[in-house]
């Protein structure tokens, strides 16, 4: 990883005073160790009118990889990780090493700290910083966005993924040039010291959580007043939180995506990115805001909701909902109680709960005795019960709630017995050929005396403006129905499984393309006497 | 009795012993002189423990809260347990029947009846108990009277009443075994499935095990499992060997259904004479009134289980769960004649029995019979023995320990069955849907190749994530491939994996013959075909789908199904063609494959990782180099930097043309390539076992015969360990196809299932990577000699086991499809697989 600072100069002002501001020879190159590598100094010019300081950081990859171990090694001395911390850019690319190695080889620098030109230490100068390979979560607008307020301007090309193969379009790099006459140099300094991590969205890196706080420190004096400081912050946060989030969680998920030659966030998308582990800091009021889901974070990974309209409205401050009052999630949760209570249900499953929303609008009302969340995904199970603050809570709440992991692809004696299952933007994250194994697990087995089944209603996506024409609204949907469709389906199951359905539109019901979430209503007809299902009709 | 010698107390080694007296009756210096003091739970001790007081009857419910606690817990782990309290009253021995019962232990009562002023004058000697008033010695001994001809009717099974101070003192407590405990016998013995009057099978298979006129030669004892009688020709017969057979001392037998059913009838009850018991009355009645009665008799005296051969093995009719084992108890008795039923009946009218050997996880082997079987197959260390010999199947006979199965088959049908026997496999009807405890959980799989395979709860977790939300669905999903472990680390200059160390390993296995097969650097890709729609819903009871194309772990290949139905096509056109549906007798083929290009399932791979590494050094170095030489020109000494960094440079561009090797275009299905490697699976058969150079063949058919130009052949060399020439050969084969940037080569032994000279399954392949291709995954630079000498210190036991694990569930479920075993056995074998895909290994193996 490589970055050059250029000043020019006069020779009353000679641009190798830039040596003395950088307390490094611009004839000599010079090694330092540095927790991550070796880092060299070296001047491939330097006279009187031009100085060119290059900062090269030799990562050791291998070193890095070992130096990491110390979370914990899997069984036989194997160490605990994922493939992914091997194979990485991080040799290359001006990421969150490169500026620790920026403030511990620059150290007095940074600090705008020069014994022998004093008075050129405070002085703007006019600098030209270069740096090719710039991960850049957020592209060149960003760039742009997070440098163009400090006074530089910004010069940023996206880099190729691969010349060869052109439809894969460009990296995540950016060839930078940065140029200012406004600026100190300890100041320039200090800006790359915090924004090369800041546009570094790498999820494995090795910035311990202390040198967090150290990037913060050093925004002093200009972060406070910067457009995007919220979203530099937020980025520091969620940073925290993936490292929380390596350290803690089980990596049994990232094997088996590695096992497919996946990414991770391919199939560990049940619930949104960096959100929960960090609940605590954010979630005292009870309240579902601000949870951290950042559009950024979103746009980089490409797993969480494209639109914004549907699973992240009342998680996520900065959705779109068109409907600012009551987002659609709050109404679908209204919709459901109310159709609880008019059904008098008391002991209710929740399936498919997730990050426990429902569980926790439940729970708020008495007349449900027993609130059952059941989740596929061991991750929004634990974010669910740190939502609800399960180890908190009084015994008498807390006996009314129940987490377990289940699967609706498979019958489970657990569910059986319960007044009411709700299935609440479920549906429509399974594929369709595995539809009939849920239905048989829900409506054949568990079989409570009603159920509630809500799912986007695909006709009104055309109301969504943010949503480009022809895509879902969750990129884990395996499909949207339209109200016609949802209806045949769900009348047939009712049909099969011997229950009553009603159908009721949650969310404005938009006279041409109806409501944005369509529910049903499923109650047990009383009259039939045996169950019309048999096990061979179910064999799924 | 005589005064001297005290009476004799047989007591059952496994019970609940209550001891019942008046408070100084005696009962703890009783307790202390005749059991073990960890067998004797006292309640004073108990009062003291929650009250710290002895005394305080304040305390006495908590107090026996605790005792019952404790003596459930030591019941529960099979320990005899002596109850001290005064138990005079019905109410607390009716709670310790019940605990009894609860753990299906006998309750024997033994009372110490001592006269009232004995007990006051002893607790009047006692400073805790000196207060205590006297009417409360009265009371006690009045209810202990008023008790003692109700015990036996309360449910103790044993009652000793000691009668006065004498008596006591000289009597002694002796231990009885439970009359189903043989654990002393370790046979061998041949253990015998239902016979219903099936006597000529039966001598036959007597005779096939080797025994004359009912004695064997090598002193092994016959266990009958019951159901000797009823429906067969000639149940007197049977009756008449076994009887003598038993009598002699060359077998045991345990009572069936059946047995007991015509017992009843032998003592004069009411019984239905359906099930073919007419049948045995008929033929019984041509007997002498003398051999009825010894019938009678035999009956009688059946012991409804035994365990036997220090514990490790248990026999009885219907089968029985651990916690029933030496147990005695109604209930066992009844699980162990009827086993256990929901309650519910079946199409046939037939209750439905609850299958209690799928919940089984015990460590000694139950055989049983009752449920007539198609095939006698293990489940989870349980077998069932009833292979219908009366129905025209087979007479099943199992050698102990040797675990081998011996049959003779049936003459003819000698009764219609009510139900067609092959409904009933082992663990439950087939087509039930799949129930979460099929697979969630700490659980253990039973494998013929490798025993008890565990699966630890976390991974199966989040296999459950996975299989429920990705994966296809679990009927087209028979097989998950197993991952394979890389060659012992090379230590030859620049090389990481080298072959010569895969040739030696298999050499020293004992293994001559390997097969190296190309690596295809594409993805992964299991292949079910059928013939057409029909078989599918037959035979795997979907409808739409002619087959599956899935990943490593279970997910669709490709997400649009007309394109997965294209590849089908085109597979199902070549098998055609190749003739191999009718030469391979199926109508169905699972295959093993490689699916190429490698970026058409790892794009996302590729671009967040390896091409993102490409372009990240892509973009640097160009400008670090002319910046160092710009600096070296100025004349700063940077010529090892200048040096390092160029060599870096080029590791980069090595890396980047590592992976650009395994990607191309495509276009639909237009670029796609898929190579078999393996036939897996076809109807009734398990092909895991062909040897490679056969599988190659067909799979070479199948290829040639491929008009699509989807179908690649998996080039390959044989080569012999022993032969250092051959060895050579092999080494310059991989030398000259990762010269080119191949991916490398596995290799595997010929057999394909070879087990070592110890037993245990020998690797069934070993990958050697190729030189280039490691860069993708060691990084870059990892041939510079100092990464390469950190990098020899690399692990391999984990992954190895690791492989030969997932290899022999492989294996399981596809002997388990093979026999058509219900949806659920194979699913559960499946499952294992991807769950230890998630166990932690270093990834890079």
């Amino acid at each position: 990883m490589f970055l050059t600072i250029t000043t020019t100069g006069t020779p009353e002002r000679p641009a190798t005073d830039l040596g003395f501001l950088l307390h490094k020879h611009p004839d000599r190159a010079q090694a330092f160790n540095t927790s991550h590598g070796t880092a060299h100094v070296f001047y491939p010019e330097a006279d009187d009118q031009r100085c060119t300081a290059a900062l090269l950081l030799e990562v050791d990859a291998v070193a890095l990889v070992r130096k990491n171990r110390n979370k914990g090694k899997g069984r036989g001395g194997t160490p605990h990780m994922a493939l992914a911390q091997y194979v990485n850019d991080r040799p290359y690319a001006a990421s969150s090493l490169l500026a620790v190695a920026l403030s511990s080889v620059f150290s007095s620098a940074i600090k705008g700290v020069c014994a022998a030109r004093p008075e050129r230490a405070g002085q703007a100068l006019p600098l030209r910083i270069e740096i090719p390979s710039l991960p850049a979560r957020g592209g060149t607008g960003l760039i742009r966005r997070l440098f163009e307020p400090l006074g530089w301007t910004v010069d940023a090309v996206p880099v190729m993924l691969d010349t060869q193969f052109p439809e894969w379009g460009e990296s995540r790099y950016v060839g930078l040039v940065l140029e200012s006459s406004e600026l100190t140099l300890a100041e320039a300094l200090r800006h790359l010291y915090v924004l090369l991590p800041v546009l570094d969205g790498a999820k494995h890196y090795w910035v311990a959580a202390d040198e967090v706080d150290k990037l913060l420190r050093a925004g002093e004096g200009w972060l406070s007043d910067h457009p995007e400081q919220q979203l530099i912050t937020n980025r520091y946060l969620s940073r925290r939180w993936s490292l929380a989030r390596e350290a803690r969680e089980r990596l049994e998920l990232v094997r088996l995506a590695e096992a497919d030659d996946s990414e991770v966030e391919e199939i560990d998308n049940a619930v949104g990115e960096d959100t929960g582990p960090g609940d605590e800091e954010n979630g005292e009021s009870g309240e579902t805001t601000g949870t951290g889901q950042s559009p950024e974070t979103t746009e980089a990974t490409g797993t969480a909701e494209a639109a914004g309209p549907d699973e992240s409205a009342g998680t996520d401050g900065e959705s779109q909902a068109p409907e600012k009052p009551a987002p659609l999630a709050v109404q679908r949760r209204d919709a459901i109680v109310a159709a609880l209570r008019a059904s008098d249900c008391a002991r209710v499953l929740d399936l498919g709960c997730g990050e426990g929303q429902l569980v926790q609008t439940l729970l708020k009302d008495p007349a449900f005795t027993q609130i059952v969340g059941v989740d596929v995904s061991m991750r929004a199970l634990t974010i669910a019960s740190r939502r609800l603050k399960l180890d908190r809570m009084g015994e008498r709440q807390s006996s009314r709630i129940t987490l377990f992991q289940g699967s609706l692809t498979y019958t489970d004696n657990r569910l059986k017995g319960y007044d009411a299952a709700v299935l609440s933007e479920v549906v429509e994250h399974l594929d369709l050929p595995r539809l009939p194994a849920l239905e048989y697990a829900v409506f054949g087995s568990a079989r409570p005396r009603t159920v509630l089944v809500t799912t986007p209603n695909a006709e009104y996506n055309v109301r969504w403006e943010t949503l480009p024409a022809g895509h879902v609204r969750h990129s884990d949907h395996r499909f949207e129905w339209t109200r016609e469709e949802f209806r045949t389906w769900a009348r047939q199951v009712g049909e099969q499984h011997g229950y009553s359905v009603e159908f009721t539109p949650v969310g404005p019901d938009d006279p041409e393309v109806g409501p944005p979430t369509q529910m049903a209503v499923f109650h047990l007809r009383t009259t039939t006497t045996t169950t019309p299902h048999t096990a061979k009709e179910a064999a799924a | 009795m005589t005064e001297n010698q005290g009476r004799t107390l047989p007591v059952t080694d496994l019970s609940l012993v209550v001891l019942i007296g008046a408070t100084g009756s005696g009962k703890s210096t009783f307790a202390h002189r005749h059991f073990q003091p960890t067998e004797v739970l006292s309640s004073d001790f108990c009062r003291g423990l929650v009250a710290d007081d002895e005394n305080d009857q304040s305390a006495s419910r908590d107090a026996f809260d605790v005792l019952h606690y404790i003596a459930g817990k030591r019941l529960a782990a099979g320990r005899r347990t002596v109850v001290d309290a005064t138990s005079v009253q019905q109410e607390s021995r009716r709670q310790l029947i019940e605990l009894a019962k609860r753990h299906d232990v006998l309750p024997i009562a033994i009372v110490l009846d001592v006269p009232e002023e004995v007990c006051a004058e002893r607790n009047a000697a006692r400073t805790d108990r000196a207060t205590m008033p006297r009417r409360v010695v009265r009371r006690h001994v009045r209810e202990l009277r008023r008790s003692l001809r109700h015990l036996e009717r309360e449910g103790f099974r044993k009652v000793h009443v000691l009668r006065g101070v004498e008596e006591i003192e000289h009597a002694t407590v002796v231990t009885e075994k439970r009359f189903n405990d043989l654990t002393h016998l370790t046979g061998p013995f041949d253990i015998i499935g239902d016979i219903h009057g099936c006597s000529a099978e039966l001598e036959a298979l007597l005779g096939k095990l080797g025994y004359v006129d009912g004695a064997h030669p090598e002193g092994r004892t016959a266990v009958f499992v019951g159901d000797l009688v009823d429906r067969g020709p000639d149940s007197p017969g049977v009756l008449r060997r076994v009887m003598a057979m038993v009598a002699s001392g060359n077998a045991l037998c345990v009572p069936g259904n059946h047995e007991n059913k015509y017992g009843r009838h032998l003592k004069g009850r009411k019984v239905q004479h359906t099930h073919g018991l007419a049948e045995t009355i008929e033929q019984m009645e041509g007997e002498s009134e003398e051999f009825r009665q010894q019938v009678r008799e035999f009956i009688d005296g059946l012991v409804s289980h035994y365990v036997l051969d220090g514990g490790r093995l248990v026999v009885c009719h219907a089968g029985l769960p651990e916690k029933y084992h030496g147990r005695t108890s109604g209930r066992v008795r009844s699980h162990a004649l009827y086993g256990d039923t929901t309650g519910e009946t079946d199409e046939f009218g037939l209750p439905v029995r609850y299958p209690w050997a799928e919940d089984y996880r015990g460590s000694a082997a139950v055989v049983y019979g009752h449920t007539p079987v198609p095939q006698a197959t293990w489940l989870n260390n349980t077998i069932c023995l009833d292979t219908g010999a009366v129905f025209g199947g087979r007479l099943t006979a199992l050698r102990w320990p040797e675990r081998e199965l011996v049959d003779v088959p049936a003459e003819q049908v000698w009764y219609e069955p009510t139900r067609p026997l092959a409904t009933e496999a082992p663990g439950g009807l087939d087509g039930r849907p799949l129930q979460l405890t099929d697979v969630q959980g700490r659980r253990v799989v039973e494998t013929r190749y490798a025993g008890r395979i565990t699966v630890r709860e976390e991974n199966a977790a989040a296999a459950l994530e996975v299989m429920s939300r990705f994966a296809v669905d679990p009927r087209l999903l028979p097989y998950l491939p197993p991952t394979m472990a890389p060659t012992a680390t090379s230590h030859i200059e620049g090389y990481l994996e080298h072959p010569a160390e895969a040739f030696a390993q298999y050499r020293e296995d004992g293994i001559a013959r390997v097969v190296c097969e190309e690596k295809h650097m594409g993805s992964r890709a299991v292949a079910l075909v059928c013939k057409d729609a029909e078989t599918a819903s037959r035979r795997f009871g979907v409808d739409g789908p002619t087959g599956a194309l899935y990943t490593r772990t279970g997910r669709p290949f490709l997400d649009d199904g007309a394109m997965t139905e294209g590849i089908l096509d085109r597979l199902r056109e070549a098998v055609s063609a190749a003739d191999l549906w009718r030469e391979l007798e199926t109508d169905w083929l699972l295959l093993d494959a490689e699916l190429m290009p490698w970026s058409l399932k790892a794009t996302g791979l590729l671009r967040t990782q390896y091409a993102a590494v490409g372009a990240a050094s892509g973009a640097v170095f160009p400008g670090a180099l002319a910046a160092i030489e710009g600096a070296a020109a100025r004349g700063v000494d940077v010529a090892d930097l200048l040096a390092g960094q160029r060599e870096r440079a080029s590791a980069a561009t090595a890396f980047t043309e590592a992976y650009r090797r395994y990607c191309w275009p495509t276009d639909g299905l237009e670029g796609v390539r898929l190579a078999p490697f393996q036939l897996l699976a076809v109807q009734g058969r398990s092909l895991a076992g062909l040897p490679h150079d056969e599988q190659l063949a067909l799979i070479d058919r199948m290829v040639g015969h491929d008009g699509s130009g989807l179908l690649r052949t998996t080039r390959r060399l044989f080569v012999d360990t022993g032969d250092p020439e051959s060895v050579r050969a092999g080494v310059d084969w991989w030398l000259e196809m990762t010269g080119r940037g191949g991916e490398g080569m596995v290799v595997k032994p010929v057999e394909a299932i070879v087990r070592s000279g110890s037993g245990h399954l020998v690797q069934p392949g070993i990958k050697c990577r190729g030189r280039e291709y490691l860069r993708i995954i060691y990084g870059p630079e990892y041939t510079r000699p100092e990464n390469l000498a950190r990098l020899r210190n690399r692990f391999l036991g984990h992954k190895r086991s690791l492989a030969t694990r997932e290899y022999a569930l492989g294996l399981e479920a596809l002997d388990r499809l093979a026999a058509g075993e219900p949806l659920w056995r194979v699913h559960e074998a499946v499952f294992a697989v991807l769950a230890l895909e998630s166990e932690p290994v270093d990834p890079r193996l």
